[in-house]
């Protein structure tokens, strides 16, 4: 991955919309700050009713914030009209112009800026040619299929090659084998184009696999913000945890914290080291997470003792859910193989090892 | 045993009769009501006026000759009819001002319910359908009680000095086209209003984010696609207005004829009922082959739905 620019894109200060009013008032955002680098690609990640789509939309110009500031290379764009931000956006929808063809779709944001015929019809070749839709160019947008109309609408909003595109959830209305060339697609776009990519989706594995980093939310708020690694890997709170990917919850006594790390005694006795997240406030009970994949079944005695009760088999790997001796519960992946069975029935007795370094604490 | 294709000739052969059963009442209504009445006006504009009235069974083109032309009493020679045409012309563009005027007053008044939450739409619904309730004529007294030299706005502006003689706005032609955008605003309202609801106003938003002002979201993607809305209350506007009788009787105070009076005039007073028929029947006609242009034109570049 190349090096990232330290300069801001677009800074979120303080942001805040309340809808509604008197009794009815809801906060779809609460005091929101986060920086976007430019040249990145940024993904707001969180369930639907987080207040995603409220953050983009205040960022694209359709709604007004409450409270705060939106900065774009340092201006505050808060109180302008959408029609005045160097800022473009694919709606999940589309919102493709029904009644103008694929090729006026295109060229329908540089029409409006005013720009000579000649260049307009240039840019509209190139956008074509950039998102694989020459053939098309005269049809209208009816006639053609559900991928080529996120194809067309990714092409218009790059066309008047906005400062920040915004992105959402476009690929939501796509089936899966669609979504996931599309997904290979948008990297390459934002890779060629060199535009910083805001990206909503409510689907983790996208937000994994495509983002320079991710933001997640919930309730109006943005709970961590950080590398794919950083957010799977190192969860601050429960929620980010739990939203994304699968993972086990154990309680534990914390001691010995220091350096970002410390002693982890489970319930079963048994102390780990586990990585801490920051702002931890000691406490005499805290939660420990760890993915399945970071731990391992064994038939002698692990780090924790407990029955199988249910195999489930995934054609990559095999998810052993275990009842652990003292009332949790535990699920373990683990990688099949071709020759044998994964080795565990129900109700045997096992052990679970838990990796160096597969453990992290919670801050909530 | 009958194939399945058989059984689906069948039901579609059921289907068909069905529709014809069902649609036979209103079918029958409509010969009955409009079809026969309008081939009898035909049959009439063929036939000689009777001295008082009705028609004698006489085969005559005169009337459809003094539709547009007259004769000279004494040579026989035939000149335009310069007072036909007048009403004619008169009557046109009153009408087309009108269908501007609803146009004008109407796309706003759409466009602002249309863009209410739902349950706030209805209520507006239902108020544009509330002048429905009342007669037709005394809603054109109420009218003419606002704009008369007495009236409301004439008081108004007198009291408050900003003129000092009353305006003469009733019996003019200003006061029949007031009166017209009046009656006939709610019939522009409605069908542009069920254009706009079906928009998707996320088009309007992608047309801000593609930085379109306001203006130009308007023109370029709401206007575009809420013509079929547009063209249907400009028809409903311009038919009943270019055949509008009680307004221009009352408010333009029979001075100002239009059409609808020029036709009544014959088949009262003037005694020429082949005369009335044939006026009627010339009038059909510019509305038709009006409406045949309009359409064609308008659908050129219209939106095809679906």
């Amino acid at each position: 991955m190349p090096d990232k620019p330290d300069r801001n894109a677009i800074e979120v200060v303080n942001v805040s919309k309340i809808f509604g009013s008197g009794e009815g008032q809801v906060a779809a955002l609460d005091t929101v700050s986060v920086s976007i680098r430019e040249n990145e690609f940024f993904t707001l990640l969180g369930p639907s009713g987080c207040g995603k789509t409220t953050l983009l939309r205040l960022i694209a110009g359709f709604d007004f914030p409450t409270a705060g500031e939106i900065l774009l290379y340092g201006q505050d764009i808060a109180p302008l009209p959408p029609f005045k931000r160097p800022v473009n956006t694919v709606f999940q929808s589309y919102a493709l112009f029904p009644h103008m063809t694929v090729a006026d779709n295109i060229g329908f944001g540089l029409e409006m800026l005013g720009k000579p015929k000649a260049e307009i019809k240039a840019r509209v070749a190139e956008m074509l040619k950039l998102v694989k839709m020459e053939a098309l160019a005269g049809r209208r947008t009816s006639q053609i299929s559900g991928g080529q109309q996120q194809r067309v609408a990714l092409a218009r909003a790059l066309a008047p090659q906005p400062k920040v595109l915004l992105l959402d959830e476009p690929l939501s209305a796509l089936d899966y084998k669609l979504r996931k060339e599309m997904q290979i697609e948008l990297k390459r776009l934002q890779h060629e184009t060199g535009i910083t990519f805001i990206f909503v989706t409510h689907d983790q594995e996208e937000a994994l696999t495509m983002s320079d980093r991710i933001a997640v939310m919930s309730s109006g708020k943005i709970l961590q913000v950080g590398s794919p690694w950083d957010i799977y890997d190192k969860p601050a709170e429960r929620f980010v945890a739990d939203f994304i990917g699968e993972t086990n919850f154990l309680t534990a006594a914390i001691s010995g914290i220091g350096n970002g790390k410390a002693r982890a005694t489970l319930k079963s006795g048994t102390t780990i080291e586990a990585t801490v997240a920051e702002g931890f406030q000691p406490k005499d009970n805290a939660t420990v997470v760890v993915r399945p994949e970071h731990a391992k079944l064994t038939n002698s005695k692990g780090d924790l003792s407990g029955t199988v009760e249910n195999v489930v088999y995934f054609g990559t790997d095999t998810h052993i859910h275990v009842q652990l001796d003292s009332g949790e519960d535990f699920t373990v992946r683990q990688q099949n193989t071709r020759s044998a069975g994964c080795g565990f029935e129900r109700g045997d007795k096992v052990g679970i090892l838990i990796g160096n370094d597969a453990a992290q604490v919670l801050k909530d | 045993m009958a194939t399945a294709e058989e059984v689906a000739k069948a039901a579609e052969r059921r289907d068909v009769r069905d529709r014809w059963l069902l649609s036979a009442p209103a079918l029958l209504v409509i010969f009955l009501a409009a079809t026969g009445p309008l081939l009898i006006v035909l049959v009439y504009s063929f036939l000689t006026p009777g001295s008082y009235g009705d028609v004698k069974w006489q085969f005559s083109p005169e009337a459809w000759i003094a539709v547009f032309l007259e004769r000279d009493i004494f040579d026989d020679t035939l000149s335009v009819a310069a007072a036909h045409v007048t009403i004619f012309l008169r009557s046109i563009k009153l009408s087309v001002v009108t269908t501007i005027a609803t146009l004008a007053l109407g796309f706003p008044t759409a466009y602002f319910m249309a863009t209410r939450s739902e349950k706030t739409r209805d209520l507006w619904l239902f108020l544009i359908t509330i002048p429905f309730w009342t007669n037709l004529l005394i809603r054109t007294f109420a009218v003419l009680q606002i704009i008369r030299n007495e009236g409301i706005i004439n008081t108004i502006l007198l009291k408050l000095g900003i003129i000092s003689a009353p305006i003469q706005i009733l019996y003019t032609d200003t006061a029949i086209l007031i009166g017209m955008a009046y009656v006939y605003l709610p019939l522009m309202v409605l069908p542009i209003y069920a254009s706009m609801e079906k928009l998707d106003f996320r088009l309007v938003e992608a047309g801000y984010d593609l930085y379109a002002t306001r203006f130009q979201v308007l023109r370029r993607i709401i206007f575009p696609m809420v013509k079929p809305g547009v063209i249907a209350g400009s028809i409903l506007v311009f038919i009943p207005a270019l055949g509008a009788y009680v307004t221009p009787s009352v408010l333009g105070g029979g001075k100002n004829m239009m059409l609808s009076n020029l036709i009544e005039l014959q088949f009262g007073q003037g005694r020429n009922w082949p005369l009335g028929s044939a006026l009627s029947i010339a009038v059909m006609i510019i509305v038709m082959v009006a409406l045949l242009a309009y359409v064609r034109n308008a659908g050129k570049s219209g939106v095809r739905h679906g």
